[in-house]
């Protein structure tokens, strides 16, 4: 267990080295939240949609700007790259569980981004737009729904990596999660845009639970806690199907010469 | 002679793409849904509003759809200079200047991005429908307008990501900063600029010429005045602002390669 905590630690102290990356990185964020937030309240603001004003149209933009690097929308190729390259058998005879100390790695990466990816957006909207802050019940619900929200983008980020151990070249894969990620995680438009025959569809899905269901619960659309019932689930299952894959991967392994 | 060298270069790319096929095929279709993503947005958006910055769904569409055409071309052409930080950082770009070859069509046809066809295709079906869907007055000009302006506007969107990503050779981290000029004016001109307020719209539809990608060219095909009152000239004009943004773009490049110095590793 020390030793998963250490490498939290280090995934935290890893991302904290590119300092002017993150001022970068802040401006091209801001950037885009004025974008999307321009064409959004010009929707918006002709009547409230779905339950969402401009003040709320403005928190779930600024919110989401900022989750998105916590969550990580895309996918990352950092496993892949060592399942190409061969390194992964380093990884694998190491005496750790490969899923598990990945995963404290990326939740070492999550709270970092949490103070310079999350703060300067929101604080950013907060101050120069209408902004919505939930009351003070809501904070530790939405601190356990962000938690879960990390837990199944981690889940589905190492399966698609693990299909590497399959197809070698999983880049195709991994277009087609971000496409999908896009369109359905709720960060183009809010979920409850979408048209009523569609939303049982778009909230059955994993990638719901990745950022929609923590901005809902800030927004306090309703009760928080059929949302955090559907992240506690995907977060299992992707999780458990994720330690399923690896074992039968390892299988697959083959260590040539050395 | 170099043209021919030039084809080779990519001929070699091209297969080295394809070897992993299913991969390929893959990144195709993502491309092709990730274009079509970005049209159901617009169609979720309008599913609950009638009109955006006073335009109905189709003349949206068409913008977005002559946007997305002309950014899938650009981003096939000229996308591979997001990698220019690390070939500056790595020293592969100084193997560039060693060649008798231009520097910039050397970077552009290094990693020609075939994959991106799916994104090109997609944008050109909505393209179609949106043309058939739109009360378009046909004629010699309007026709001439409809194939030029996914054209002018992939011109636009390469001067566009060269000039930006040469901010690389004077600022390391500067890719990010790219970005924000590429993609941000890719997200930007998919709608028409009059949802944007004064300043947004200044910096992306004139300093970055993103309103003469798709916004201007969609108004004269639609015979709409301007909203925000510019003249109906500015519609027929993208051709000329593509090529004055090339210009620009080349020599905006040549200074900074002149510039550059090596990192030494």
């Amino acid at each position: 267990m020390r030793a998963y905590v250490s490498l939290a630690l280090a995934g935290f102290r890893r991302y904290s080295t590119y300092r002017q990356a993150m001022v970068a990185g802040m401006a091209t964020n801001v950037a885009f939240g004025l974008l999307r937030m321009a064409v959004l309240v010009a929707a918006v603001g002709q009547a409230p949609i779905a339950g969402y004003d401009v003040a709320a149209t403005t928190t779930y933009v600024w919110l989401g700007q900022g989750l998105m690097a916590v969550v990580v929308l895309w996918g990352d190729k950092q496993l892949a790259d060592r399942v190409r390259s061969g390194d992964v058998v380093v990884d694998l005879y190491r005496p750790w569980h490969l899923q598990s100390a990945l995963f404290a790695e990326d939740v070492g990466r999550a709270g970092y981004a949490v103070l310079v990816r999350l703060a300067p957006p929101v604080a950013f909207g907060a101050v120069f737009f209408p902004f919505r802050w939930p009351g003070f019940g809501t904070a530790p619900v939405f601190v356990i729904s962000v938690a879960l929200a990390v837990a199944v983008s981690f889940g589905m980020r190492f399966l698609l990596n693990a299909t590497t151990f399959w197809l070698l070249d999983n880049r195709g894969v991994q277009a087609l999660y971000t496409a999908l990620t896009w369109l359905f995680c709720g960060l183009a438009v809010p979920l409850a845009f979408f048209p009523d025959w569609a939303l049982p569809i778009v909230w059955s899905t994993p990638f719901a639970a990745m950022l929609q269901a923590p901005i809902d619960i800030f927004l306090e659309r309703g009760s928080p806690w059929p949302l955090l019932a559907a992240q506690g689930f995907w977060a299992l299952v992707v999780l458990a199907v994720g330690h399923l894959v690896l074992a039968r991967a390892v299988r697959k392994v083959v260590v040539q010469g050395g | 002679m170099a043209e021919s060298v030039y084809l080779k270069l990519v001929g070699a790319r091209l297969r080295g793409q394809m070897s992993y096929r299913t991969s390929f095929l893959l990144q195709c279709v993502a491309q092709a849904i990730n274009q079509l993503a970005e049209l159901a947005i617009i169609l979720v958006l309008f599913n609950r509003v009638s009109a955006l910055g006073g335009f109905s769904v189709a003349e949206v569409v068409l913008m977005y759809a002559i946007a997305g055409t002309a950014f899938g071309i650009a981003d096939m052409v000229a996308g591979q200079l997001d990698e220019l930080p690390t070939y500056i950082r790595t020293g592969t770009f100084d193997v560039l200047l060693l060649r008798p070859l231009g520097t910039l069509a050397q970077m552009m046809a290094s990693d020609l991005h075939l994959r991106k066809v799916g994104r090109i295709v997609a944008g050109l079906v909505v393209l179609a429908y949106a043309l058939s869907r739109n009360d378009i007055a046909w004629s010699a000009g309007t026709v001439a307008l409809a194939v030029l302006a996914p054209v002018s506007g992939a011109v636009i969107f390469s001067s566009i990501w060269v000039t930006a990503n040469a901010v690389c050779f004077w600022v390391v981290d500067g890719q990010e900063l790219a970005n924000t000029v590429t993609y941000g004016s890719n997200a930007f001109t998919s709608y028409p600029i009059t949802v944007y307020g004064p300043w947004l719209r200044r910096f992306f539809a004139f300093v970055v010429p993103g309103a003469f990608v798709a916004y201007y060219p969609s108004l004269a095909l639609l015979g709409r005045p301007d909203p925000l009152g510019g003249p109906a000239l500015l519609g027929w004009i993208s051709p000329l602002v593509a090529v004055a943004a090339a210009v620009v773009a080349g020599l905006v490049w040549r200074t900074a390669v002149r510039h550059y110095r090596g990192t030494g590793s």
